[in-house]
């Protein structure tokens, strides 16, 4: 394990925390997240094209740039910093990484290169009524029809479902022992039997939709294998842990500024200890989230690049990752509005748009309950 | 190119000691005698100046030295207690007549040193020092008490603060002195602590004698001198009890370390349990059953994700180190997160313990250690800086908020202080 980054990764990380602070100041936040599709399509097209971030990790042979899994934690941490609204999670985390993890090359070659491009973009459609990213949670059944797999029923919390060109189901399909398999479908917007409606999030920069699928006919991608799935799950709840991680040192940054702005008793309340006492926890806690991401980043690093027959100590960093990280940030996201007093409870001021992304992350691909449960049994216990 | 020669000045220097030591060490010799030949060969503290029983290499080479020793089984210098912090210390502001009288006797083990610090009345305040020096008749007088002196009954000499100005700002009144610990005017008696043991000790001074020429640095520069002590305690807080690490060997030199050793153990032998002793809760679940309850299980894993990321976070802080990247926040976080650790672990003894935890002694479970992880805890947030001064470093040190005000600039004598009447 390493414990820092490279002089080249550090580059990258000022290059695109300069694209973030510039294309996403809160702002450009504010306007987007009161659109229906919560992105700006130029923004978008400058990322790609600029930095290629769409392309970032996916390997060459599928038209990406082939970086590996640290690369796209230290975007996702910018992002996340300066709530960056577009689709990038949805396509190139949650849709790419079920699609790496399971589909077929041909596949990969079909699909990949556009979500690459940033052209095509696409989502992952999984969790249903009982709020569940596992495989073994899925109920969804896939139906052998002429030309592939019928899918019927509903999913909902799918991020940036209304705009998104693809969309990535997880459903079982008969393993014919008479036991369930899950696997990744690809179903296009335009489908036949696809309905599509607008959740109302409590994130206002994580858009959510509702699908209803009527047997719409849909493509297997490789083959159904619930560990795969469950896999591309822990990678995607990596990379969720250092998006908010970018979030928890935005809150503490601002809770450090304003506590050293406002005065109260003619003094500026960051001279107080019960402020600072404060502020040196959070420093505290987002430090060890951020280890605990960064760990996990590297594993999932090394779990990308080399087919290994154990996967569990990735998945324990990765449930480890996403429960501390999920703690930090809501806890960081409440103490930062507790800094910033009444203020902090009103629309004008900035804090609840982290906060709301705090609440929405925390139980977004399992919350800290599960994931403390899915460490001690990936640990064997 | 440059690492390769770096390579070869280590590979020198390790050819060297092993032909040193192929020539002299032998488990017959006197755990003395062995040790005067280190001290003269200038291998026993190879990173010390040559002038001073050292060869002058540079900080990194001990290891590459250390690891010879470790090969041929041979024992090193004496190092147990605070001898290498009054070392370092007299090193860097000690005379010749300190160094020559002193330094020698540390690395032999011949004399055993303690540090008088603390006070009933300076504990986090540690400048607010009032046990006083005064000259009478040329010589100084020491009067007031000491506390949480470790090992103060087996040492020959002290580390001594005192005020010797009281009309100064509480830091520019001190100065700092080598104290003769076996005189008449000097009392030390244990200091029982709410977990049963006395590993500390108060040390009375009723006109202690101390002659002129024992004070160290400059009259009023006590302050400074202790803070060149701390640093290195702090420095070598890691591997501080490494000289704990008793060695197997068989023959009368070991014997004789392994007592020496035992002595100097004794005081620290419930440190692990203070830290909360994370790794027994996995077995401790295992075995009592508990390990398949839910609420058992989260707390656990919220325990051990606790610990995994603040030895992560240490090493971040290591690496950026290494790297000689600016010093990022994560290495003063250490602390913290050990008292947040143990409280959690003592919970988690608890959980797992139930009604058994009002239970201690032979009789209760693991013979008395469970019980004494719940009654050592409470010392991780107070000892070596409470969590309270902790935060206020990382405040100011680190977030860059603004400094406690002062009560305590004027002179000292003027400082409301002990507690309020």
């Amino acid at each position: 394990m390493q414990y820092s980054f490279s002089d080249e990764q550090e580059q990258f990380r000022d290059i695109v925390a300069r694209f973030m602070r510039e294309k996403s100041p809160t702002s450009e936040v504010r306007k987007l997240m009161e659109t229906a599709s919560g992105y700006d399509a130029n923004i978008w097209q400058q990322m790609n094209q600029e930095l290629g971030l769409g392309a970032l990790c996916i390997p060459e042979v599928y038209g990406g740039q082939g970086f590996g899994f640290v690369e796209l934690a230290i975007v996702l941490e910018e992002m996340g910093r300066n709530l960056f609204c577009a689709p990038f999670f949805s396509s190139s985390v949650l849709a790419t990484q079920a699609i790496l993890n399971t589909a077929t090359e041909a596949q990969k070659s079909a699909i990949l290169p556009d979500i690459a491009s940033g052209q095509r973009i696409a989502t992952l459609a999984m969790c249903e009524a009982n709020a569940s990213w596992r495989a073994k949670d899925v109920s969804m059944l896939a139906e052998p029809v002429d030309g592939g797999f019928s899918l019927s029923g509903k999913k909902h919390l799918v991020t940036d479902g209304m705009y998104a060109d693809t969309f990535v189901v997880a459903a079982c399909v008969d393993n014919g022992a008479g036991k369930s398999e899950a696997a990744f479908f690809l179903v296009q917007s335009d489908a036949s039997g696809l309905r599509r409606a607008e959740q109302d999030g409590i994130d206002a920069t994580r858009k959510l939709a509702e699908l209803e699928f009527r047997g719409v006919v849909a493509e297997m991608l490789g083959k159904p294998d619930s560990v795969k799935v469950d896999k591309s799950i822990a990678f995607s709840c990596v990379a969720l842990a250092n998006e908010m991680v970018g979030g928890c040192q935005y809150l503490l940054s601002s809770a450090v500024e304003y506590a050293q702005l406002r005065m109260q008793f003619g003094r500026t309340i960051g001279s107080f200890q019960a402020i600072k006492h404060m502020c040196a926890d959070m420093l505290l806690e987002v430090e060890l989230a951020r280890s605990a991401a960064y760990q996990a980043a590297q594993a999932v690093h090394h779990a990308a690049q080399a087919e290994s027959e154990d996967d569990s100590e990735m998945l324990a960093l990765a449930s480890l990752a996403k429960a501390s990280v999920s703690d930090a940030y809501i806890r960081t996201a409440e103490t930062c509005i507790q800094i910033h007093g009444g203020i902090g409870f009103t629309w004008d001021n900035d804090t609840h748009l982290w906060f709301k992304r705090a609440k929405s992350s925390e139980e977004f691909l399992g919350g800290p309950m599960l994931h403390r449960e899915l460490l001690m049994q990936a640990w064997g216990v | 190119m440059e690492n390769n020669v770096i390579d070869s000045k280590i590979r020198a220097v390790q050819a060297d000691v092993r032909v040193w030591l192929k020539e002299n060490w032998h488990v017959n010799h006197s755990l003395l005698e062995w040790r005067n030949l280190l001290v003269e060969s200038g291998w026993g503290v190879p990173c010390w100046p040559k002038a001073w029983y050292g060869r002058g290499l540079p900080a990194d080479m001990e290891t590459a030295v250390n690891g010879e020793f470790a090969a041929a089984g041979a024992l090193g210098v004496a190092r147990a207690g605070i001898r290498m912090l009054a070392a370092a210390t007299l090193l860097e502001h000690g005379t010749e007549a300190h160094k020559q009288k002193f330094l020698r006797r540390i690395l032999t083990g011949e004399d055993n040193w303690c540090q008088l610090f603390s006070e009933p009345g300076s504990g986090s305040d540690l400048a607010g020092a009032t046990t006083r020096a005064d000259l009478k008749d040329g010589r100084w007088l020491i009067n007031g008490q000491k506390l949480w002196t470790t090992s103060a009954h087996h040492a020959e000499w002290g580390l001594l603060l005192a005020r010797t100005d009281w009309d100064l700002p509480k830091h520019q009144g001190l100065s700092y002195f080598v104290l003769d610990m076996r005189q008449p005017g000097v009392e030390v008696q244990p200091l029982r602590q709410m977990n049963g043991h006395a590993s500390f000790n108060q040390v009375f001074f009723d006109n202690a004698v101390i002659e002129p020429e024992y004070l160290v640095g400059a009259l009023g520069d006590g302050w400074k001198v202790a803070m060149t002590t701390l640093a290195h305690e702090r420095r070598s807080a890691d591997g501080f009890r490494n000289w704990g690490k008793v060695s197997n060997g068989e023959g009368a030199i070991f014997e004789e370390e392994r007592a020496e050793n035992a002595i100097f153990n004794e005081p620290y032998k419930w440190y692990p349990q203070r830290a909360g002793r994370v790794d027994l809760i996995m077995q401790r679940a295992r075995d009592s059953g508990l390990i398949s309850d839910l609420r058992v299980r989260q707390e656990i894993a919220a325990l051990l994700i606790l610990s995994e990321t603040a030895k992560w976070t240490a090493q971040r802080a290591r690496a950026a180190q290494q790297l000689g990247r600016p010093q990022g926040p994560e290495g003063s976080l250490g602390k913290l997160a050990g008292s947040h650790i143990a409280r959690a672990a003592s919970r988690v003894h608890t959980l797992l313990g139930g009604a058994e935890v009002m239970l201690k002694g032979k009789d209760s479970e693991m013979q008395g250690l469970i019980a004494e992880i719940l009654l050592s805890v409470p010392a991780t947030s107070i000892a070596g800086g409470t969590d309270e001064i902790q935060r206020n470093i990382i405040a100011e040190r680190v977030l860059g908020m603004p400094k406690e005000p002062r009560f305590d600039t004027g002179p000292f004598r003027d400082v409301p202080r002990g507690l309020k009447k």
